[in-house]
């Protein structure tokens, strides 16, 4: 074993004896499902303890548990004697004072008016109690106010996704600039870069099919059962964009000051320009998406290839020019 | 054996933790049944390395006179009141909050942090259940792979140097920085602290910090200036975004996006066409750019009104994107 799993086990085994104090007798599963190990390893715990105890180490000196008795029947009661001497748990490292005070504030921040009330109290009990407390957050978060409506969201998904159920979304395409309803099969939720995806088997498209959670503008879990079942999640390692096989790749030359666009969308090749600039190649699966971020980025990004789509970004942005002339 | 090392830790740890003054190594050697038997060599070694693992811990060992009046033998102990969790003295709707905060981290090693945590708070008495309540809850994420080290670093107050680019440059070039607090500003993770190399407070994007966080000084070797709010301080060095308003029209049926971020929708007005029909959103605008990227990416189906510049910088780049500059 290595040293890591010494301390954890060290850090195990000083909660343990306060937790089986206070607790009195606690089936052993459970102790084990609160430590968060199997009822071997906490068997294997229980026995280090068994041998410890004050110096002299003398039966009336070490920690009684009834270990043998649990060793016939795993499925008994622990119990202990002779720990008052290891009655309270140890200080929460600052790291772990850290974590929890940083989760609390997202709560806080994300709580609806009438429950800020308790979150407030336990922060302020848990920073008084810990070095990590004081003036100075050291780490802090802020969840965006919109996300609000995005964790309504994320609920739906996690209840379908629970419940074994399909899902009704309706879902804003900017890039051909509609939204549409469709019935999802959810698979998993995904975060990347801060964004948030539903991963889905779609109905409409009948393929397998991303949704930025930002996107879904409406949700409903209905009571059918999800069609599509048993759909692995995919490996975050191999990147959530996958290349589809319609997809083009497209070459576009960035200018110095849209260098930050490859950083922004999920480029395939970057190599730089003599003038500073970048030129960078995209899987691109839909037109007129492509055609979209032309006219957006038109002064700073340049479509390359395919070159049939210069012509058309042209002609696009003659007629827009006329209707801009045309209002007053 | 692992088992005789946590056993010999242990003992280690009641021992010093009941004994009513500084015990000497001799003694602590004399006493721990798994430091028999070894070489003088041997037996520095592992105290050391045992001193080094309750350390690591978090428990406080103290180093002192075995006897005061005479200051030639040195002992360890360890005071009770800094080993021990003090009474928390929570309600129970507070233990139902700490049992939603240990689900709030979507990093694993934060995630197993507040586990620890809460293993300890069930130690202290507290029936801190995972599935208490069901409400909705924030995720707060960290993939960026500066983030451990980062965070590490900022909680031991440990002076760091790293590669840094921003976009715009095409080499990253090496900062000093004694990190102050690791923060989100818009869904993405930022270190404050002072930048040395500048010598006034900065922030950074983890996200553009290449290779590795180093430690460019000890743990503890500066300390945050008394009084720094960081969220405040995030907000000051965050590029401001004010804003203004600004009106455009959009074809019925179309910029179904601008119409969700728009204040006020006002139907069936007077078009540059009478193809269809026109609706007037009035939006807000943080950057004549950005809304003019956004009217032109709408491919004529919105065009600007209002400011008259807004108006005029979409004409402008309409008429360069259709050829007449190239």
């Amino acid at each position: 074993m290595s040293g890591a799993s010494t301390r954890d086990q060290l850090a195990r085994l000083l909660a343990l004896a306060p937790y089986l104090q206070r607790r009195g007798e606690v089936p052993l599963k459970e102790v084990a499902a609160d430590f968060g190990v199997t009822s071997d390893q906490m068997l294997k715990d229980l026995r280090v303890l068994y041998m410890c105890g004050l110096p002299g180490f003398g039966p009336a000196e070490l920690i009684d548990i009834n270990v043998e008795a649990l060793e016939d029947d795993p499925d008994g009661l622990v119990r202990i004697d002779n720990a008052d001497f290891l009655a309270r748990p140890l200080r929460l490292g600052s790291n772990e004072a850290s974590a929890l005070i940083v989760a609390l504030r997202a709560l806080l921040d994300s709580s609806p008016v009438a429950s800020r009330d308790v979150v407030e109290r336990t922060l302020a009990k848990l920073e008084a109690a810990t070095e990590a407390g004081g003036a100075t957050p050291l780490v802090d978060v802020r969840i965006p106010e919109q996300g609000l409506a995005e964790q309504a969201t994320r609920g739906m998904i996690e209840r379908g996704i629970s419940a074994n159920r399909q899902l009704r979304i309706s879902y804003l395409v900017p890039s051909r600039d509609e939204t549409t309803d469709r019935v999802v099969d959810p698979i998993a939720l995904l975060t990347r870069d801060g964004k948030s995806y539903l991963d889905a088997w779609c109905h409409l498209a009948e393929d397998r099919r991303l949704f930025r959670l930002d996107r879904i503008v409406g949700s409903e879990v209905l009571e059918s059962a999800r069609a599509v079942p048993d759909l692995e999640p995919r490996d975050l390692a191999e990147g959530l964009f996958e290349a589809g096989p319609d997809d083009l790749v497209a070459r576009l030359r960035l200018s110095r000051e849209m260098r930050w666009f490859a950083e922004y969308y999920p480029v395939l090749t970057t190599c730089e320009t003599d003038d500073g600039g970048l030129e960078v190649t995209l899987s691109v699966g839909d037109e007129q998406w492509l055609v979209r971020l032309a006219m957006r980025f038109g002064h700073g990004l340049t479509v390359l290839e395919p070159a049939a789509l210069g012509e058309q970004v042209r002609a696009v942005a003659r007629s827009a020019l006329r209707l801009q002339q045309a209002t007053s | 054996m692992t088992a005789s090392k946590s056993e010999r830790l242990l003992n280690l740890v009641i021992m010093l933790l009941v004994a009513r003054n500084y015990v000497t190594k001799e003694r602590i050697r004399e006493v721990i049944e798994g430091y028999h038997g070894s070489e003088d060599e041997a037996f520095e070694k592992m105290f050391e390395r045992d001193k080094a693992e309750l350390r690591a811990l978090g428990i406080p060992l103290e180093l002192g006179y075995v006897d005061k009046f005479f200051e030639d033998e040195q002992g360890y102990r360890i005071a009770r009141d800094a080993f021990e969790l003090p009474d928390l003295d929570l309600e129970p709707d507070e233990v139902a909050v700490l049992g939603l905060a240990a689900r709030v981290w979507q990093h694993a090693g934060l995630a197993s942090a507040t586990s620890h945590a809460l293993v300890k708070l069930r130690a202290a008495g507290h029936d801190v259940d995972r599935d208490a309540l069901d409400v909705l809850q924030p995720r707060v994420e960290a993939d960026e792979p500066a983030f451990d080290a980062m965070w590490a670093m900022t909680i031991s107050r440990t002076p760091v140097r790293f590669d840094y680019r921003r976009p715009s440059d095409p080499e990253p070039t090496l900062r000093h920085l004694e990190p102050w607090g690791v923060v989100t500003s818009r869904e993405r993770w930022y270190v404050v602290g002072l930048d040395k190399d500048r010598g006034e407070p900065r922030m950074f994007r983890l996200s553009r910090i290449e290779g590795t966080v180093a430690a460019d000084g000890r743990a503890g070797s500066f300390e945050v200036p008394p009084g720094t709010d960081v969220r405040a301080l995030t907000s000051a060095l965050a590029p401001a975004r004010p804003s203004t308003e600004a009106t455009v029209l959009a074809r019925h049926g179309s910029a179904v996006l601008m119409r969700r971020r728009a204040i006020e929708v006002t139907p069936g007005v007077e078009g540059p066409d009478r193809d269809t029909a026109w609706d007037r959103l009035r939006v807000t605008m943080y950057s004549r750019d950005e809304l003019a990227g956004d009217v032109l990416s709408h491919l004529g189906d919105v065009v600007a009104v209002e400011p008259a510049e807004l108006a005029a910088l979409v004409a402008d780049r309409l008429a360069s994107l259709s050829g007449a500059g190239r």
